[in-house]
């Protein structure tokens, strides 16, 4: 749909502007310039804390911990991030936040994807309690099942693994949800004339369905893989052993063993921010597509 | 999204819907179900036992003594209950969490809601907009409180520096329990604000520009077209953001845990942090549970209010 009525305006290089991009508009007028001097302060506030932090963690402790002002008197050094490198877990916590999220991801798009299509697609018996049942699953807030789910961690034996870590966090009913309201819009007839030449249900499903689907599977998973990456509770609970710690758990440790390290506390906490603010340099477009459209249910 | 293409394709191909199985309704009836089951499966697996369970095991638990250490037990009935509704911790920490979600709610919603309009505008440097309002985002929890604990430190923090500059005496953000919760909203906004902000973004976009063409046809001025076609066009995005804002500010903990660490004061003590804390340093799991349940019916209480008031609204 929206395609036919995006593709006249191709030719104009800004197309998505809203009501600034009138024709026949000044492009600077005094409206325009207070607008933009209000995104430029607002644009300093928010990237202010990120600024002070790389600068502290650009200082000797003894500058860090003398005085606020941006130039120390030492110079700068990368002496904090050797420091923090040498000593603390940091390139482990993050292979084991790679490792987790991805797989994470990987099952809960899977099983969450496989679901939705029996909920959109199939009619059979039960269909309409379990439809109702996953809804309703969604106002479940995790945060109030962390003692049945840790007894249950316990009696499994599953404390302190990554299974135990992992296998909790799988289950997604908003991500069904979503995916089953994309899968109910996809035209069903390319998927009746493979059936008609007698293709399997699961073979419609990989191939005909999936590739379809590519773009709100890439939004689901980002969503997912971004929560999962920075989840805190549950890896915080499950995890007691350094070793098998994620990034933002292990953090917490790092701020009580280095006490009053100011530096060493930026220099942390900017290497375990970057690789995801990395990703999201690259990927920026992808990403905030991805977040917007999983974060409004899917439309 | 790619529906137009996908139809354009599926048109020549789609033939009648001949059903090639003709062994009969009830035996059909039966592959359907079994098949639907085979994809409900894995996902059923993870419902049933990872969240499904946990919640009817909680309630189990909720009536009995059991202990993080493996001692207790015993069932108790409603007495956890009871100790519960009479215990003025959990009240306050309720009270606490519905304090915290009034102060956060209303300014993640307005100044998304300002973000996303100003920066609709096409103004030049959209990356760096985008960039700028959404990055901390990505940030997790405990990196967010590592760099806002640093900021809110009372005697080297860059806040209380900007502040001595214009001639205010230096605040003890985290440590006076009068202002540990602004402190708290402040960073918050800064951390989560471009969630809700790329959502308005794209709301705006999805309004075609015709209305604002006719419109300014018209003659309807910039402000006039803000108020009578962009505010009512996000009416509905609107709600979306509010329900999901009030119920992800009722969860509230990592921020708190962290940024204040072991200074967690009455006035600071939310009812995550008061479950986590009976729980896990209290050993008390029984009772852990029941507050859970409590916290657990006020969350679905207010999700009810909110969609009663949001329907009768859109009426």
């Amino acid at each position: 749909m929206t395609d036919v009525i995006e593709k006249p305006q191709l030719a104009d290089p800004r197309p998505t502007k809203g009501p600034g991009h009138l024709p026949g508009e000044k492009p600077f007028s005094g409206g325009r310039i207070i607008a933009f001097a209000i995104l430029v302060v607002l644009a300093i506030g928010w990237l202010l804390p990120f600024a002070w932090a790389i600068a502290t963690s650009l200082k000797t402790e003894t500058d860090a911990a003398s005085s606020s002002s941006w130039i120390p008197e030492n110079g700068f050094t990368l002496g904090a991030y050797a420091q923090v490198l040498a000593e603390g877990n940091i390139p482990q916590w993050t292979i084991n936040s790679f490792i987790t999220s991805a797989i994470i991801t990987f099952l809960t798009v899977a099983t969450s994807a496989l679901a939705a299509y029996a909920l959109s697609r199939l009619s059979f018996a039960g269909r309409k309690f379990w439809y109702a049942a996953i809804v309703a699953a969604i106002i479940i807030p995790p945060q109030v099942l962390i003692i049945p789910l840790f007894y249950q961690a316990l009696a499994f034996g599953l404390v302190d693994t990554f299974a135990g870590l992992i296998l909790p966090q799988v289950v997604a009913p908003a991500m069904v949800f979503i995916l089953a309201k994309f899968f109910d819009q996809v035209p069903i007839e390319l998927e009746e004339a493979a059936r008609v030449d007698g293709a399997s249900r699961l073979r419609v499903f990989w191939s005909i369905v999936l590739p379809l689907s590519r773009p709100i599977l890439a939004a689901v998973s980002i969503f997912v893989f971004i929560g999962a990456w920075n989840n805190f509770l549950w890896p915080f609970l499950v995890i007691n052993n350094t070793e098998l710690m994620t990034l933002p758990v292990g953090l917490q440790t790092v701020q009580s063993a280095f006490g009053v390290q100011y530096a060493q506390d930026m220099a942390a906490a900017m290497l375990a921010a970057s690789p995801l603010i990395i990703v999201f340099l690259f990927f920026q477009r992808q990403i905030i597509k991805g977040i917007s459209t999983t974060g409004l249910g899917g439309t | 999204m790619t529906t137009s293409t996908v139809s354009a394709r599926a048109v020549p191909t789609a033939g009648p819907a001949t059903r090639t199985d003709t062994s009969g309704p009830a035996r059909r009836r039966r592959s359907t179900n079994l098949t639907a089951y085979a994809f409900m499966a894995p996902f059923l697996v993870f419902f049933l036992l990872f969240l499904i369970w946990p919640v009817i095991h909680g309630v189990y638990l909720s009536m009995t003594d059991q202990s993080l250490t493996g001692a207790g037990g015993n069932f108790i009935g409603l007495a956890n209950y009871a100790e519960a509704f009479a215990d003025p911790r959990m009240w306050s920490s309720i009270l606490n969490t519905l304090w915290f979600t009034l102060l956060s709610t209303v300014p993640l919603v307005v100044v998304a809601l300002g973000m996303a309009l100003l920066v609709q505008m096409g103004l030049p440097a959209q990356w760096l907009w985008r960039l700028s309002f959404f990055a901390p985002f990505l940030l997790a929890s405990t990196v967010m409180s590592l760099i806002w604990a640093w900021l809110f430190n009372p005697s080297l923090g860059l806040i209380n520096s900007i502040l001595g500059s214009v001639g205010i005496a230096p605040v003890a953000w985290l440590q006076d329990p009068n202002v540990s919760m602004i402190a708290i909203v402040i960073a918050t906004v800064w951390w989560t604000v471009g969630f809700n902000f790329l959502l308005y973004l794209a709301a705006l976009q999805n309004i075609p520009d015709q209305q604002y063409e006719a419109a300014a046809l018209d003659g309807a001025g910039k402000w006039r077209q803000l108020f009578s076609i962009t505010i009512p066009q996000l009416k509905q995005t609107t709600i979306l953001i509010l329900i999901l804002q009030v119920l992800a500010s009722l969860k509230v903990f990592d921020q708190i845990y962290q940024m204040l660490q072991q200074a967690i004061t009455p006035s600071t003590r939310s009812a995550v942090i008061y479950i986590f804390e009976t729980g896990f340093t209290g050993y008390r799991f029984g009772y852990s549970s029941a507050i859970s349940y409590i916290f657990f019916a006020l969350i679905i209480i207010v999700a009810l209010v909110q969609m009663r008031v949001t329907s009768r609204k859109g009426k």
